[in-house]
This record gives structure tokens, sequence and C-alpha cells, in this order.
């Protein structure tokens, strides 16, 4: 099994390890209910290490970030992030991922841990006709989420950069307790918060500092098992259970990522004939009508006929219900249509709701 | 910590003795493993239980658990105190938190379970 260079810190601090994509991974640490609230209304911090870096260099580095992506890149200006995704010809996904602008000829990939292999497979893959190299930087990186409402307060003394003065989806270089790195104003929460990259060998001050000084002010060191929870309150993509390579980006309900005006890229075609045709499934929020808690794979029916399983399903510890994602028929999808979802060989009522489940006050 | 008066199984499943029913729960090592409870699924007053045959079923955020009859019986009550407050499984796991009543078929199933000194014993090999 792989280990962050955190790995002894979270051991120390009482998480409980599991395997994860290959990676020995904290799953929680003083409990996934408390952990999510932290986050909510404090601030946690998030060992992300296990995630995949790509570097893409090169005279053709624009170019070849719009072919893979549905996204705009070319309206990223240096200092900006963008979420997107690399597609497959059939508008699937091989994953979703941040774009990192660092300049006109320097893109900066961060990928999914289960995918860095293939993803970077692909993405060499179809460099050919591109002026372009692309380095996997995975291994000599560490990286760590600071998420909440509390994040900048406690960032910012342990800082050079003027977090104030930086905006959501932007980066800068910079100094974090000393460590030379990148930090973003990004986060897969739900909640504001920041994104550290290090190359540094040895990050572990990274770690202990933001987690002595945010102790005070209710910062929690946050598992694997909230940054689940927190996600999927806030509907963000779990790749493997909510967007997959047999799931378009307009089935995942991810429209807004795709920018038709910006020029050809891998699976345009299939994009602009679902838009023409029409879905015959999409992604739709749920919670339980009755009492039951709604799990990954779990059947579901909707007028007597099994359509799907769940994708994503968990008890919310923020809203206090059972939630989730699933694909249904398109005509199923509309906000209040009624189905159902076996649990434990009893079909149990479901609704669809608004998503996201959960939105941050003041967040527009 | 585990009540000398209770039997318990290698499945983390208490049993207390009342005249001829008994009372079911999950031991504090296993609420501690599960981590918050937060739902719990009861089974109906008056089925019948073979040994080993699940009794209900214990969902922590991330987890979904069986819990077994630890001897043959009848289900004579279930704790409905469980469908608001399922975190009695965690706050006071050999008492409030007990999940079924069952009116036992034979004492003597009793004999195979361990004592409370077996059971710590088993849980420092767990550990080990």
């Amino acid at each position: 099994m792989k280990r962050t260079r955190f790995n002894e810190l979270h051991k120390s601090l009482g998480g409980k390890m599991i395997e994860f994509c290959g990676w020995e991974m904290p799953v929680e640490y003083s409990g996934i209910i408390p952990e999510h609230m932290a986050v909510r209304t404090k601030a946690g911090l998030f060992d992300v290490s296990h995630m995949g870096e790509v570097l893409v260099m090169g005279k053709d580095a624009l170019a070849y970030v719009q072919w893979l992506t549905p996204n705009d890149a070319a309206k990223l200006e240096p200092g900006q992030v963008q979420y997107t995704a690399l597609m497959t010809p059939e508008a699937t996904f091989v994953d979703d991922m941040l774009v990192y602008c660092i300049g006109p000829e320097e893109y900066f990939l961060v990928v999914n841990a289960a995918n860095v292999d293939k993803d970077f497979s692909w993405i060499a893959g179809h460099a050919k006709g591109f002026a372009v190299t692309v380095e996997n930087q995975s291994d000599a990186y560490s990286q760590v989420a600071l998420q909440g409402p509390l994040a900048e307060t406690i960032l910012q003394p342990l800082t050079d950069i003027d977090l104030a003065a930086m905006k959501s989806f932007h980066w800068t270089k910079g100094k974090v307790v000393g460590k030379d790195g990148r930090v973003s104003r990004t986060g897969y929460t739900g909640e504001d918060g920041f994104e550290i990259y290090t190359m540094d060998p040895d990050p572990g001050v990274l770690w202990t500092t933001i987690i002595e000084k945010g102790k005070p002010l209710g910062l929690l060191p946050i598992g694997l098992g909230a940054r689940d929870t927190l996600r999927l309150e806030a509907k963000l993509m779990l790749y493997g259970n909510d967007i997959s390579d047999k799931t378009t980006v307009l089935e995942a309900d991810l429209k807004w990522i795709v920018k038709l005006p910006k020029g050809d890229f891998l699976g345009k075609p299939v994009i602009e004939k679902q838009l023409a045709e029409g879905l015959t499934r999409k992604l739709a929020g749920f919670e339980m009508a009755e009492p039951g808690i709604a799990r990954p794979h779990y059947p579901v029916f909707f007028e007597g006929q099994r359509v799907s399983e769940v994708a994503s399903g968990t008890f919310s510890p923020f809203l206090k219900k059972a939630i989730g994602l699933v694909y249904l028929p398109f005509e199923a999808t509309p906000v209040g249509t009624e189905f159902e979802i076996e649990i434990r060989s009893k079909r149990t009522k479901a609704k669809v709701i608004p998503t996201p489940f959960y939105k941050r006050a003041g967040k527009k | 910590m585990y009540p000398n008066d209770f039997r318990y199984t290698k499945e983390h499943e208490w049993i207390k003795v009342e005249g001829d029913e008994a009372l079911v729960g999950i031991t504090d090592f296993a609420q501690h493993q599960l981590g918050d409870i937060i739902f719990v699924e009861l089974p109906a007053v008056g089925k019948e239980l073979a040994v080993r045959q699940p009794i209900g079923v214990v969902e922590s955020v991330k987890s979904v658990s069986d819990v077994y009859a630890p001897v043959p019986g009848v289900v004579a009550a279930v704790n409905e105190e469980l469908g608001q407050t399922a975190d009695l499984l965690n706050k006071d796991p050999h008492g409030k938190g007990w999940i079924v009543r069952i009116k036992i078929k034979d004492k003597k199933d009793l004999d195979g379970l361990l004592s409370a000194g077996e059971y710590e014993k088993f849980l420092e090999g767990l550990e080990h």
C-alpha cells in the first residue's frame, strides 16, 4: 500500500486507517458526524495527497487541453482554476478534474487517485500531433485541503499570500508554514477553503502547524468518510459512483462544464446529438420518503420497473436525512417524482428533490 | 466495562437474561467500531428466531451491519425508542441501547456463549 507523507501523523492523531485506491488513508479520526459538522461550521483539514497531478507544457498546451476537455480552458488566465473532465469520444468520463492555468503554455491537471495511471495513459496517448510534453508528477506532490468557514482565518497567519484577495477558483504560488507551494481557493466540500500543493519532500510541519493553530478554533482532521458525506451534500461527483465511462456529461447533469462554441473536442458530436435528441436518463438527487438509508448499488424501481441502481447514497449529517444520487429515466427526474429503492428486499419510497442538497449561506 | 451478568458472542452481541426472557444488544466494542449509529431496523414482534438469524440491522453513516440472535427464541418486544434515537446504541450500548427482548426457548442454549471475562480476553486477542 502507498502511504502519503503525512501517514504517521494520521496514526498519531488516532486516524482509523483503511485501504483506498491502493493508498493507506484515514477514514475517520473522531467520527464522521463530528468531522462533517466541523467542516460545515468551523474548519477541517484533509490529506488529499493521493490525488494525481499531471503537468502539460508546450506551445500547443492550450489546444491540447481544449481537445481533451469539454469546458473552455481558453477562458482561463494564469492564476485561474476550472472544473472540467477528461472525455471519451462517447462523451463519457475518463475522469473529472481541475485544470490550473500556470501560463499560456503550461497547465496543471489534478485528477482522482483511483484514475491516475489510466488518466496519464489517456492524456499521453492523445498527444500525437500536439507540441506538448506531459509529466506525471503525482508522486512528487503532497496535497492538503483546509475547508470550512474559518479556513481563511486559520491559514492567513501561516502564509505570505494575501488570502482575502484570492477569489474562488483562483490560485497563486507562495509559502505556507515555510514550505513552497501552490494554494488555490478550491475544495470538494461545498464550503469555502483552500487546497495546498507542495513538492517539499518533508511537508509534515504543514499538517501539524495547521492542526495546532486551528484546533483552538474548532478545526478537526477529516477522514475519507466525512469527505464523502460533505461532497455528496454539495452534489459534487464521485468518479465510479456518479460518473464513469458509462455515463455522459449531459446525463450527469454537468451541462455547465460543456462549452460548445469553443471548437472541436473529444465527445462533442455525441453531446450535440444528445442535445438534439434529448436524454433518456439523467442523474437526479433524492431523499428517502420512508425510513431507510439508500446505499450505492441498491436496486431502483420506477413505476414498478427496475430502472437502475443507487449511484451515491448516505445519511446526511448536516440535513439529518437519507439522501443520494441516482440515474433515472428522464421522465422521472422532475423534482417531486416518487420512485422506489429496494433496501434489504423491501421497496422503500424515495423522491426527487432539488440539488445541491446543501448550499452554504451567502454563496451565489 | 462488560457487565458480569451478561453473556456475549464473538460477533459482539450481548444478552441479559431476565426470567424466561432476555434483552439483546450490541457491545460497547461494536458500537465503537461502527461509529455514529443513525438507523436501526427492528424485527417484527412475534418473529421466531433460529440461532444466528438476523434480528435487526444497525447502520452508521458509512456501514450497514446485521445483528444476530445469540440464542433461539421469539421476539417479545423491540426497543421502539431507537426509531427516533438510534444513537442510544452509542451512548448506552449495554443499557438504554438494547435492541430486542426475546423469549428464550431453552436456557441451555446460553451455555455456549462467552462470559464477560472470556469476551474481554477475546477482544484483547483482536487488538493484537
